[in-house]
Formats: C-alpha cells, structure tokens, sequence
C-alpha cells in the first residue's frame, strides 16, 4: 500500500522532472529543494513543477550543488545572491522581513485586546446583574 | 467620542502601514535585481563569431559596457533591436551580447540580416552564465562601470527612454532620470 502510494507520488514528479539521484538521502533533499525554490519565469510556479527551460536549468544547478556535497542553506543563499529573496517561496527570516512574520501576530494581539474590552463592556450589562449601573439610581 | 479614540487610532495605523506596503511592493512581474552595486560577475564564453576565442570579462575591465543577453527565439530581442542598433552607433558604450540558449548558425544569420549592434557576442548554450546574472527571461540588459560594478539593469526590450534617461547619464556622469 505504501509502496503504491510512493509510486504514485514519484509517477507524478517524473512527469516534469525526472532527476533521480543515486543516493536517496541527497535526493529528498533534492525534491524538498526544488519544491521550496520558485520558477522566476513563472512566478508561482516551484522549480520542480514548472516545464520551461530556466527551471530545468535551475533545477540541475541544485542537482550539482548536492552532488558537490553543498548545504541546503548554501544553496539557498546561492540562489538568493543572483535571484533575490524572492527565489525563496518561504522568505529567510532577517531583520528586515521581522515586520513580515511579527505583524499577523501583533494584530492578533491589537485583535485580542480589542474583543477583550468589547466583551467586558458587554458583561456589564448582562440581564440578572442586579447591582446597579450607577452610584445615583431611582433608588 | 473617546470610545472611537482607539479603534480609529488603529485604523489609522493600519491605513498607514498597509499604503506604505503597496507603495513599495515591486512592479509586477518586475523583480529589483540583488546584482545591483555588486561586481559583474566574471565570464569567459565562447565567441559566437570565432570558436577558438572567448569573450572575457578580464578584457573589459577599466571601462563602461553594456551587457545583452538575448536569443533569435525572444520576440522582445527582434523588438530591441532597432534600439541596440542606435545605442552602437551613439559609439559612447559598447554593448556585450550573451546569446541565451540559442542555436550559433541562427545567431550569425540574424546578426547578418538585421545588423550586428554589438562589440562582440558570446555564447551560453548551457544557461550557465545568464544563471549567474540572475536572468530570468530575455532581454536583460546590464550597465557595467569601469569598477566592474553593476549600476543598472534593464529587463525587457530597452528602449530609447531608457537610454537617455537611465544609461547616457550615468555613463556621462550626470545624475540619472534626467533626459
């Protein structure tokens, strides 16, 4: 069963790339590699996926570099020093991209805080509550 | 009205954030090269006109040159053309062609039949060199100063706007984005 579903996994990566590299170790890291580069021609497409020329170029410089026993983040940076970050479907994390990966989590916070004084506003006027409002009331 | 202060507040800030983020976000489909104000790289190609020679780098050193990377295949490069004609025969810079994945009969035949703008052209059948330009489509085009540092880049036909206002000036020396 396994089997037929890595078979069936691998049928559809060789539809567009067929590399196979001799040790299996290298190429996982081949395929997780050419997954998380982007094809700069087409944009949203990754250098596995993508049929056009560049990504079969791009793809066999990444097959090199393993085979040359680089790092993954070697060969990340070498993309990124000739592509820009942009290469990178997951951006490196740097001080300047800080503000990219904090924000969703500082609005989530600006989010919180907000429900959080809304939902005690609310509490105060709920039915059954019998201590009044104000100091001053009718009694 | 103070109840409104702080969403507003918010909301201003937000508004503020999210216009500073598009104006900045890149043209589409157009990407800032991470070549600029870093040196060229360095290249010894096979000459497209003489097999036994190379079009080297080392060779340009101490001067201004264009660098074009262009196919017969690239509809934008029979587009530029005509512009790359204009700019050769200015005579201010020279302009160096990389031939991208193209076949060399074809390459001599076009040059042939439309002129040939370039001080000369070399050959990249391996995609090899563009990679090392970060090219990722044709044309590119690349300012080169005499420090061997890239100062502009140019991706699509160039056009005459473009030499006048972006590459004459800086080769001349006056601030550029003037015409």
């Amino acid at each position: 069963m396994i089997v037929a579903a890595v078979a069936f996994v691998a049928a559809r990566a060789f539809a567009v790339d067929p590399t196979e590299l001799p040790d299996p170790a290298l190429q996982a890291r081949y395929l997780a590699l050419t997954h998380e580069l982007r094809c700069m021609q087409c944009q949203n497409e990754s250098l596995a996926d993508s049929p056009v020329g560049l990504a079969a170029d791009l793809r066999r410089e990444v097959r090199d570099q393993l085979l040359a026993g680089r790092s993954d983040d070697q060969i990340r940076a070498w993309m990124s020093a000739r592509y820009g970050d942009f290469i990178l479907f997951r951006p490196r994390y740097s001080l300047r991209n800080a503000w990219l990966w904090g924000a969703p989590g500082v609005l989530l916070l600006i989010g919180a805080l907000v429900c959080w004084r809304v939902v005690r506003g609310r509490a105060r006027l709920l039915p059954g509550d019998h201590e009044p409002l104000e100091e001053d009331g009718p009694n | 009205m103070s109840r409104f202060l702080l969403p507003l507040g918010i909301f201003a800030l937000l508004a503020v954030v999210l216009a500073i983020g598009i104006r900045h976000s890149p043209e589409k489909g157009v990407i800032a090269s991470p070549l600029l104000g870093k040196p060229a790289p360095a290249f010894a190609v096979p000459n497209l006109s003489n097999p036994t020679g190379e079009v080297r780098s080392a060779d340009l050193r101490g001067r201004w040159y264009l660098f074009n990377v262009w196919g017969t295949w690239c509809a934008g490069c029979r587009e530029e053309h005509e512009t790359l004609l204009q700019v050769h025969r200015a005579g201010v810079v020279p302009i160096i062609g990389l031939d991208w994945k193209d076949d060399d009969a074809q390459a001599l035949d076009w040059l042939k039949q439309l002129g040939d703008p370039y001080q000369s052209v070399g050959t990249d059948h391996s995609g090899r060199e563009a990679i090392e330009w970060g090219v990722y489509g044709a044309p590119e085009t690349f300012l080169v100063n005499p420090q061997g540092i890239v100062v502009y880049k140019h991706i699509g036909a160039l056009t005459p706007e473009a030499w006048t206002r972006e590459i004459l000036p800086r080769v001349s020396g006056r601030p550029a984005g003037t015409s």
